[in-house]
């Protein structure tokens, strides 16, 4: 109890105001990420595109899961299957 | 100095609190009260007819429509389903439209060959009118009354929702 108040008072001191606001700025900064809007439904499509998935080349990604699976045994963790529709 | 350093550090924590409050705002109707008159739009027509397509044109009647995209795997369930329920019940008055939201108006064409289906087809390339009802989700559908109000919105679809659909649909119908 003591130390919140000494932490209290040492908050409201007007020595600290110039400290208050550059945390208050870092809060808002962060806080800021949260209004990022994600992509809109209508605009998913452009997520299913070729040039937004994680392989250059969709058949020697293919080729090179099949070499993994055979050689690790086990299949699958990948990701999920979809367009990124948002939908079921 | 001090005396604006304060001003601004509560103004900037006043709108903090704002951001973090409007946060996930989010309503769905569903009664007749509280139910949210659909946005007007006047789309080109892509299939089915022809000119624009009109919400006013539907005025009267009950309505569904519904949003599409070629890349939309859902959909390839849902606009089959959609034709089979407005064959059915299109003579009790009901009224369908179905609006793609692909930027390439050939791919909403390459889908409709493969998906062929009888009510009109509109197209909005700027994504203004998914924009105006809020769509989250692709396919949505909203089922409008006679009054022009939402009564209802769909996201997505799998097997077997077309039965609720069409129970919806006939009980609207049937105000």
């Amino acid at each position: 109890m003591h130390c919140a108040l000494k932490f209290c008072s040492y908050w409201r001191s007007k020595r600290l105001e110039a400290f208050r606001f550059v945390v208050l700025c870092a809060v808002m900064g962060v806080a800021g990420c949260s209004g990022l809007e994600p992509v809109a439904a209508w605009e998913r499509g452009y997520l299913a595109e070729e040039g937004m998935q994680w392989q250059s080349s969709a058949r020697e990604a293919k080729f090179e899961g099949h070499v993994y699976t055979s050689k690790e045994a086990s299949s699958g963790g990948n990701g999920a299957a979809g367009g990124g529709c948002g939908c079921n | 100095m001090l005396n604006f350093t304060v001003y601004v550090t509560k103004a900037l924590g006043g709108l903090l609190v704002c951001i973090l409050f409007s946060a996930g705002v989010h309503s769905s109707p569903s009664s007749k009260q509280d139910a949210l008159p659909a946005p007007h739009f006047s789309l080109p027509a892509i299939a089915n007819t022809e000119g624009a397509i009109s919400l006013d044109a539907f005025k009267g009647s009950v309505t569904y429509v519904d949003f599409w995209a070629s890349w939309c795997g859902p959909c390839r369930l849902s606009l089959p389903a959609l034709d089979a329920i407005y064959r059915d019940l299109a003579p009790k008055g009901l009224k369908v439209m179905a609006i793609s939201v692909d930027v390439v108006e050939e791919d909403a064409w390459d889908f409709l060959a493969r998906y062929p289906v009888t009510y009109p087809i509109a197209i909005d390339t700027e994504g203004s009118v998914p924009k105006a009802y809020a769509v989250n989700g692709m396919p949505s559908g909203y089922l409008i009354d006679r009054e022009g109000r939402v009564r209802a919105v769909h996201v997505g679809f799998k097997r077997g929702d077309e039965d609720a659909l069409r129970a919806e649909i006939l009980q609207l119908l049937e105000e």
